[in-house]
C-alpha cells in the first residue's frame, strides 16, 4: 500500500437492514420496560459504577437499539447491579432487569 | 394521498430563478480542477440560448475558502464580496450567478448577516470605500450556476444529442447526485428542493433521461470539509467522509455522479484512487471507479461536446465506461492531446 501521510478509519454506519431483530425481540419478550427509554441519562447519571468506568446504560441501550450488542455488553459487564439506576428512572423501567436480560441475551455468561 | 396539500409543501421548497442578465462569478478551484465547466457554462447560455451573461477580468476569489479554513476574519471576506458587488454594480447587473456553491453560500450568509446587522454593512461599505474607492448595491437576485442550469435544463434537453440511457439496454442511467453542503445546507430556502429534498441535479438528470439514486448517505457531505483536507494530518476525516458515502451508495450499482460544488467532484473523483490504493477497493463495474463530473459536463455530454473539448482527460477515475454505455462517440487517441 502507498504511504499517503493520513489512514481511513471504518465507517460508524448502522444498516439496520441487517441487524439480528431476533434477540431484540427475545430481550423486549423479557423487559418489555426496554421500548420505554427516552434516553434522558438520569440513570448514566447517578451511577456509581459509572463514575470510575464506562458504564452508562443509556448508551448501551442506544447500542442495541443500533444493532451494536457488543458494545453494549462489554461496556455492562462492569454494572455492579446495586439498582441505583431503577430507583431514578422516570419511566419506571425496571434497569436491572434490563441490564440482566442484556447480558444474558447478548453475552456468552447467563447470570 | 391529498396531492395538493402534497404540492403546497413542495412549493415551499422551490424557488423564483430569472432566466436572463446575470454578472457570473467564476470559482478558483473549478478553473484549475475542472477547467471546461465554466468556460461550458458560458458557451451554453450565450451561444445557444442567447442569453445575457456577463463576466469582468477585475474579478477575484470571494475568500470562502480562507474564510472556511479560518484564516481570515469574517470583516476580510465581507470586504471582498463588497468589492465583487461593486464590480457588478459598475457592470449594470442586478443578478449575480456564482458558479462555486461555497461561495454562493458565503454571499447568502453576507447578505442575511447584513440583514440582520445592518451596522456591519455600514462599517463594510466604509471599509470598501477607503480601501478601493468603490461602492455598489446588493444583488437583486442572487443564484448558483446549478439554478441556471436547472432552468434551463428541458431546453438544453430539446437541443440534447444524447440521452442519460444504456444504450444496450434501453434503461435510464443510475444517477448518484451530490448537491454540496453550501448549496442549501446552511440556508435551506435558499436552494431548489431545500436541504432535505435535493432537487437542483435531480431535476437535470430526470430532464436528460437518467433515474436518480436515492441512498442511505446522499445528504453526506463529500468529504472536502475544508480543514479535513488543508491539513494533511487531518485527510483521514475528509477521505473516510467520502468512503462512507462510496459504501453506502454501492449496492445500488450506480453508472456515474453528478455534482454541484468545486469540492465535491474533486474528492469523489480522486478519493476513489486513493480508496483504490489503501483498501484495494473500486466501485464501478468491471474493477472500474465510478465516474463523476460536474453538471456543465453532463450538459457538455448530452449536446454532444466532444469529452476531451471538456476536459474530461483531468479526471482521476476515468470516464470511458460510461461514454461507451451511452455511446458516446470519442477518439481514445486523442484523449490527452488537446
Ligand atoms: S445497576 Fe449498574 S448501571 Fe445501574 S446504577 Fe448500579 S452500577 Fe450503574
Ligand atoms: S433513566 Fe430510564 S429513561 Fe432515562 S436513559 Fe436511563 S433507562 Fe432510559
Amino acid at each position: 500500500m502507498k504511504e499517503f501521510g493520513y489512514s481511513l478509519s471504518p465507517s460508524s454506519r448502522v444498516d439496520l437492514d441487517k441487524v439480528d431483530k431476533s434477540k431484540q425481540n427475545r430481550l423486549f419478550a423479557l423487559e418489555p420496560g426496554f421500548k420505554k427509554c427516552m434516553s434522558c441519562g438520569s440513570c448514566s447519571a447517578t451511577c456509581s459504577a459509572g463514575n470510575y468506568t464506562d458504564v452508562s446504560l443509556r448508551r448501551a441501550i442506544s447500542y442495541i437499539q443500533n444493532g451494536q450488542d457488543q458494545l453494549a455488553v462489554n461496556m455492562l459487564r462492569n454494572c455492579m447491579l446495586c439498582g441505583k439506576c431503577l430507583i431514578i428512572c422516570p419511566r419506571g423501567i425496571n434497569t436491572r432487569n434490563l441490564i440482566r436480560n442484556i447480558l444474558n441475551v447478548y453475552g456468552e455468561k447467563q447470570i | 394521498m391529498n396531492i395538493n396539500g402534497k404540492k403546497k409543501i413542495w412549493s415551499e421548497y422551490q424557488k423564483e430563478i430569472p432566466e436572463d442578465h446575470y454578472f457570473y462569478v467564476r470559482s478558483c478551484i473549478r478553473q484549475n480542477f475542472f477547467p471546461a465547466s465554466e468556460k461550458l457554462f458560458l458557451e451554453i447560455v450565450r451561444e445557444r440560448l442567447s442569453l445575457d451573461f456577463f463576466e469582468t477580468e477585475h474579478h477575484t476569489t470571494c475568500g470562502g475558502i480562507a474564510y472556511h479554513s479560518d484564516t481570515i476574519p469574517q470583516e476580510t471576506v465581507m470586504t471582498i464580496v463588497a468589492r465583487q458587488f461593486a464590480l457588478m454594480t459598475e457592470a449594470g447587473y442586478k443578478n449575480y450567478v456564482a458558479s462555486c456553491i461555497t461561495s454562493f453560500g458565503l454571499y447568502t450568509e453576507i447578505l442575511d448577516t447584513w440583514h440582520h446587522f445592518p451596522e456591519l454593512e455600514s462599517k463594510i461599505r466604509d471599509y470598501l470605500w477607503k480601501t478601493t474607492k468603490r461602492e455598489f448595491q446588493k444583488p437583486e437576485y442572487l443564484a448558483h450556476a446549478s439554478d441556471v442550469v436547472y432552468k434551463l435544463r428541458n431546453k438544453i434537453a430539446s437541443q440534447a444529442k444524447y440521452k442519460l440511457v444504456n444504450k444496450d439496454t434501453g434503461e435510464p442511467l443510475k444517477v448518484v447526485e451530490h448537491i454540496g453542503c453550501h448549496y442549501s445546507k446552511m440556508f435551506p430556502s435558499k436552494g431548489v428542493g431545500g436541504a432535505e429534498y435535493p432537487y437542483v441535479l435531480t431535476g437535470m438528470i430526470e430532464a436528460w433521461g437518467g433515474e436518480i439514486v436515492d441512498y442511505p448517505e446522499r445528504r453526506h457531505c463529500c468529504g472536502f470539509g475544508f480543514r479535513q483536507y488543508l491539513v494533511q494530518a487531518n485527510r483521514g476525516y475528509s477521505i473516510s467522509n467520502t468512503h462512507k458515502k462510496f459504501e453506502s451508495m454501492a449496492p445500488f450499482k450506480p453508472d456515474m455522479i453528478i455534482t454541484n460544488c468545486p469540492g465535491c467532484p474533486y474528492f469523489l473523483d480522486r478519493w476513489q484512487y486513493v480508496i483504490k490504493e489503501m483498501e484495494g477497493k473500486t466501485y464501478g463495474e468491471n474493477g472500474e471507479g465510478i465516474p463523476v463530473f460536474t453538471y456543465e459536463e453532463v450538459a457538455g455530454l448530452v449536446l454532444g461536446y466532444d469529452p476531451w473539448y471538456l476536459g474530461m482527460q483531468m479526471h482521476q477515475t476515468a470516464v470511458e465506461p460510461l461514454l461507451d454505455k451511452i455511446g458516446i462517440k470519442y477518439n481514445k487517441e486523442e484523449k490527452y492531446l488537446l
